[in-house]
């Protein structure tokens, strides 16, 4: 029986899609004129997204294996396959990053003045990077769109960013290749262990050795907490959110941070099913204390950017959380809130560029009164608001839910502390909103050349796709959770097969008498 | 089917219309969108109500919401005998209270927002009441909250509404923590999220312990308290009352729809609705019997002293809903359920009322400026007075059938009940004594307001008095479904209709006992008008020097017992202190990032070269994790 199903249309949909943007990057080295760099971008952007749709139409939800692969000899010697695919953890992820690609170019349609061609060949370059490593099957190939990504985003904060950007860009990068480094040990290690192949598919179906797993995982568990980022390895995060341009926050919120809990699905997990299990309640702990610590910190912020970016700690401890809870409702809800979070805060940055192009500060306290002022800028961040905290209707509440459910029905205690995030999620980003929009309006804002306008019609349409998503979601989430239903099922009855299932004790002791 | 959909449905509409079209489209014209779609819903409403009357119970589920892996639940409406009389209450009073706020809001700036999130609340209820399972209803509850959310904070340039709003929020959140939590609860325990799954196999779980924390606790109870969790927010029970007399910054339509007549009566709804899964938990039903009976007494007393109109009613209404779970918890569903029915009527015309004076007053609300105001606007004292009788329990009004009926159930539901009955009688004589007080500092006297106003005072118009007229026969008339069978042969309609949901109470009493409830109760309503005679009509000094003499007493009452700032400084201030001075500053800042950056400067320091920083971050960032997985490590072996 096969393992995968080749792509059934006509035409290689996977590579087509991810190349398209390295493509777009090229021909932008030919041109001069800034707004037809931009619309080319946009064009390109817009043309990856359409390509990208027949994967949702075409993909089969009844098979947890790959589709659409992909699988040419590269470097036969080493045993190095172009191999590509993708399954229901990862489909959704292809969607977002095209479609958060789009918005992207059309929030920086202004903002950006300066080297505009150098910008968007970053974009681009940035885009085909995230979903290479979406697609990737092979581990050398993931390495290389891993780190191709890095660099992109490393100049796109260290070129575009604020006025802090040269520390942010360079914390940002030491931080991710730190955790790179030791991952890419681990797979040289997993190289030689796992019968001298790079095949991503290959490797997870050998069982390793429990001493051998729990080094593995951890090592793999260095490059992906950090790109989580979980407690306590999260503090790159708000500076390099904070300095990106709007655009780079966008891509660093929607989709980067969603490799970390990626590669936890795709490699920690599959790989190293008994050492995660071994490691599963210091994670649920890491993660529940992520997202108390996030939410708590977010309380303390005078910096609307910083803020948003404290809050992402807090809504990727509820990912992890899910993910590591170990059932159907905890990954299918991880998976989910990865989708969501990438939806919300990627729509909550893009608000931040929007009025920050206006008024060029992001302290909170430079606000006040913009409901009245700008009312339907007030009414979409007022949605986004919602959703973030996880009212019912809106995308928040299926993830949360979900992940509450799978963590009370795992560890009860971690699922009613992490119910308090709850709480406290109202909190902040109500007084956010409070001190915002509500109270008195600054009156610099209502006079002379400092007015400050409502939304345009090109701000409008980079939002309403991600408000008709919260919606849509969140009043049908079958919408997304139908693609996942298989693959998690399979994932996790992986882990159930294991000798150790569910005796944690055993596995306990093999571990201490194995050192 | 499409009948019983379109009645939460019409108001979504409104809502869609009115908050996209609104501003630069329909602008003064949002009612002509509004009052119809309300409308709708209340003739489709009665015409399911008819439907419940001829022996259907409506069951359907529409599509299914989530599924994942074996939880899985729908969206679907049950319409049963007590979400019909929900429904007749939220459809009825909703369509009054539009045409009602068609002459409150006339000229407001934000007149189409403010009808746009009134259809959207009326929508969310008419969903709370509808949901035939747990997370549905949870849905209607976090979107009502929504609303009200919204509404309190309407008026968002004034800081005390923003801030309003957002506690509400917040202290809301706190008691949905558990009522979320319940649920998750409900759906281990019975696989099941739909109410007759769920009631069907309440039983099977008795005996059940379940380990929380280390200890063993009763699964029922546990569910069944943090179901009640979520109830004692949205229906501003003790300890989480406080957020409701503040909300009285929304307008008062508002004050009057929601935090009087409908919102805040979810709490009751949904433990009326669990009414199998809490008679199983003696535990769970005395303590929502317990709070509901000290919280009818404790926002009784604070209603005593207070001045601003809109704030007594206030504490009026947590009071009154005190008494609403004081009828649940003695296990006599439908005399809560009934009282809800008829307090719907009676406090939002004590509200609409005020909202009349208000108006007129050019937005006084404190009473102490007030006065006289009888000879200048006559409907409005005559509804205000209709409505006071039926509140204070006056035989022959609505609310005397129904309190009635809550006294005599707790009274003869054994030695907690008596206990209880007695605080619900002395809270009963607080209720005559504010709510007269209340009438006689606002009509009776002299006017003590300013010259300005008194030289504009005037009747409201029609398109408010009448709504209040038709609210008064419901004040009146509301409560004669419910007659006790002493009185009258089959007079009890209400708690014969609801019994095939509801149950029938069976309490120990003879007829001379519930006599002398009821004389009791009569007493005390009328010993309330008198004191209040005596000491705001008769001798107007007596307050005045009653205050200064007990003044502890009337400091506590007047400050409502400290309960805010004890909050503030108990939680809000610490918290925020926490967040600021030591997660962000000493955490985050110092230890985190300290050690992030530190430790290059501390090479530094030994000699090596500074230059070499970066490198140094890398190089230590490793040591970093390295000591994080040693750590983990550490915890597994000693832990494992």
């Amino acid at each position: 029986m096969e393992h995968v199903i080749y792509n059934q249309l006509s035409y290689p949909i996977l590579t087509y899609t991810v190349f398209l943007p390295v493509a777009g990057a090229l021909l932008l080295l030919f041109m001069r004129n800034a707004t037809l760099i931009r619309l080319t971008t946009l064009i390109v952007t817009v043309a990856a997204f359409i390509i990208s749709l027949p994967l949702l139409s075409n993909f089969d939800k009844t098979s947890y294996k790959m589709q659409f692969v992909e699988k040419h000899e590269w470097i036969p010697s080493w045993g190095i396959n172009y191999f590509i695919g993708i399954d229901g953890i990862s489909i959704l992820f292809i969607f977002l990053t095209t479609l958060l690609s789009v918005l992207c170019v059309l929030v920086s349609w202004k903002a950006i003045e300066t080297k505009a061609k150098e910008f968007h060949i970053a974009i681009l370059i940035l885009e085909a990077g995230m979903l290479g490593v979406f697609v990737a099957l092979d581990f050398f190939l993931f390495y290389i769109f891993w780190e191709a990504m890095l660099i992109p985003m490393f100049l796109l904060i260290g070129v575009w960013g604020g006025q802090q950007r040269v520390y942010a860009a360079i914390k940002f990068f030491l931080y991710t290749l730190a955790g790179s480094v030791l991952m890419l040990v681990g797979i040289v290690v997993l190289y030689f262990k796992g019968g001298n192949t790079l095949d991503i598919l290959t490797l997870s179906s050998v069982r390793y050795p429990l001493q051998l797993q729990l080094w593995l995982f951890m090592a793999f568990f260095a490059a992906f907490a950090v790109k989580v980022p979980m407690f306590p390895f999260h503090t790159w995060l708000p500076d390099a959110h904070t300095e990106a341009p709007t655009a780079g926050s966008v891509v660093l919120a929607g989709v980067l941070l969603k490799m970390g809990a990626y590669g936890f699905l795709r490699f920690s997990i599959p790989m190293f099913p008994d050492a995660t299990r071994f490691f599963m309640k210091p994670i649920l702990i890491l993660s529940v204390v992520g997202i108390i610590y996030g939410a708590l910190v977010c309380l303390a912020q005078k910096d609307l950017k910083r803020l948003i970016a404290y809050s992402s700690v807090s809504h990727m401890g509820f990912v992890t959380l899910g993910i590591f809870a170990m059932n159907s409702q905890g990954v299918e809800g991880g998976i989910l809130q990865m989708l969501n979070h990438g939806v919300i805060t990627g729509a909550l940055f893009l608000m931040i560029g929007i009025i920050y192009e206006r008024t060029h500060t992001r302290q909170i306290s430079d606000y006040g009164g913009f409901a009245g002022l700008t009312p339907w800028y007030a009414g979409f961040f007022m949605i986004l608001t919602f959703a973030s905290i996880g009212l019912p209707g809106m995308n928040g509440f299926i993830g949360e839910f979900l992940i509450l459910f799978g963590a009370f029905k795992a560890q009860k205690v971690m699922g009613v502390l992490a119910a308090t995030g709850v709480i406290l999620g109202a909190g902040y980003m109500l007084w956010l909103y409070q001190r915002v929009f509500f109270e008195k309006t600054n009156p610099d804002w209502t006079s002379g050349h400092h007015h400050v306008r409502d939304l345009n019609l090109r701000e409008v349409i980079t939002l309403v796709p991600l408000i008709a998503l919260i919606f849509w979601i969140g009043f049908y989430p079958d919408v997304c959770l139908s693609y996942m239903h298989s693959s998690v099922e399979h994932l996790i009855e992986n882990m159930n097969t294991s000798a150790y299932a569910g005796k944690d004790g055993l596995l306990a002791r093999h571990i201490m008498e194995s050192f | 089917m499409l009948k019983y959909t379109l009645i939460p449905l019409l108001p979504l509409l409104s809502f869609i219309i009115n908050i996209l079209l609104g501003r630069n489209v329909i602008k003064d014209k949002a009612h002509w969108i509004a009052v119809p779609a309300v409308f709708g819903s209340f003739i489709l409403a009665v015409g399911a109500f008819m439907d419940v009357r001829a022996g259907n119970v409506i069951n359907i589920n529409i599509y299914e919401w989530i599924v994942s892996g074996n939880f899985h639940v729908s969206v679907g409406f049950l319409i049963d005998q007590l979400t019909a009389i929900m429904l007749i209450v939220v459809t009825s009073i909703s369509t009054l209270i539009f045409i009602y706020s068609i002459g409150y809001m006339h000229g407001d700036g934000g007149y189409y927002r403010f009808f746009s999130y009134l259809s959207l609340f009326v929508f969310s209820m008419l969903v709370l009441v509808m949901a035939n399972n747990f997370l549905l209803l949870y849905f209607g509850w976090e979107a009502v909250g929504l609303c009200s959310y919204f509404l309190i904070g309407f008026w968002f340039h004034k800081k005390s509404a923003a801030d309003a709003g957002k506690k509400a929020f917040i202290v809301n959140r706190f008691g949905d923590f558990g009522f979320g939590l319940g649920v998750i609860l409900v759906f281990l325990t019975y696989g099941s999220l739909e109410y007759v799954e769920v009631f069907r196999n309440a039983n099977s779980v008795m005996g059940q312990t379940i380990n929380i924390f280390g200890s063993d606790v009763s699964l029922i109870t546990l569910i069944c308290l943090l179901l009640f969790c979520g109830a004692v927010g949205k229906s501003a029970q003790m300890p989480l009352h406080v957020w409701l007399p503040d909300a009285m910054e929304g307008p008062t339509p508002v004050s009057a729809l929601i935090h009087a007549a409908t919102m805040v009566t979810a709490g009751v709804f949904m433990v009326a609705r669990c009414n199998p899964l809490f008679s199983l938990s003696h535990t769970a039903m005395n303590t929502v019997a317990i709070v509901g009976g000290v919280t009818a007494i404790f926002a009784a007393s604070i209603g005593l002293v207070q001045n601003d109109i809109k704030r007594v009613i206030a504490y009026s209404t947590v009071s009154q809903l005190g008494y609403m779970f004081l009828a649940l918890g003695v296990g006599a569903y439908s005399a809560g359920v009934f009282h809800l029915y008829t307090h719907a009527y009676f406090k939002a015309l004590l509200f609409l009322g005020s909202g009349s004076v208000i108006h007129a007053l050019s937005n006084e609300q404190n009473m102490q400026k007030m006065g006289g105001l009888k000879k200048y606007m006559p409907v409005t004292y005559t509804v205000f007075i209709l409505a006071t009788l039926s509140i204070t329990g006056v035989p022959g009004f609505a609310g005397f059938f129904s309190k009635d009926e809550i006294l005599w159930r707790a009274y003869s539901s054994g030695e907690l009940g008596k206990f209880l009955w007695l605080l619900a009688t002395v809270a009963a004589l607080m209720t005559a004594f504010y709510s007269w007080r209340l009438i006689f500092m606002t009509f009776h006297g002299k006017f003590r307001g300013t010259h300005e106003q008194e030289h504009h005072l005037h009747e409201s118009p029609k398109v408010i008095t009448v709504p209040l007229m038709a609210l008064a026969v419901g004040a009146v008339a509301a409560g004669w479904v419910g007659i006790p069978p002493l009185l009258m042969e089959h007079g009890d309609k209400i708690g014969e209709f609801l019994g095939p949901v509801l149950g029938h109470p069976h309490g120990e009493g003879t007829h001379a006992e519930e006599l002398m409830v009821m004389g009791a109760s009569i007493f005390v309503a009328l010993a309330g008008w008198y004191l209040a005679y005596v000491m705001y009509v008769k001798k107007p000094y007596l307050p005045g020097e009653l205050g200064s003499k007990f003044l502890p007493v009337y400091g506590l009452l007047y400050n409502k017992y400290w309960i805010d700032e004890l909050y503030s400084k108990a939680f809000v201030q610490p918290v925020l202190k926490l967040s600021d001075k030591v997660i962000l500053g000493f955490v985050d800042k110092g230890i985190i990032e300290g050690i992030v950056n530190g430790v290059p400067n501390l090479i530094g320091a030994f000699g090596s070269s500074l230059r070499k920083i970066q490198t140094g971050l890398l190089s230590n960032y490793g040591l970093v994790m390295a000591a994080g997985a040693i750590a983990i490590i550490g915890y597994m072996i000693f832990m494992g």
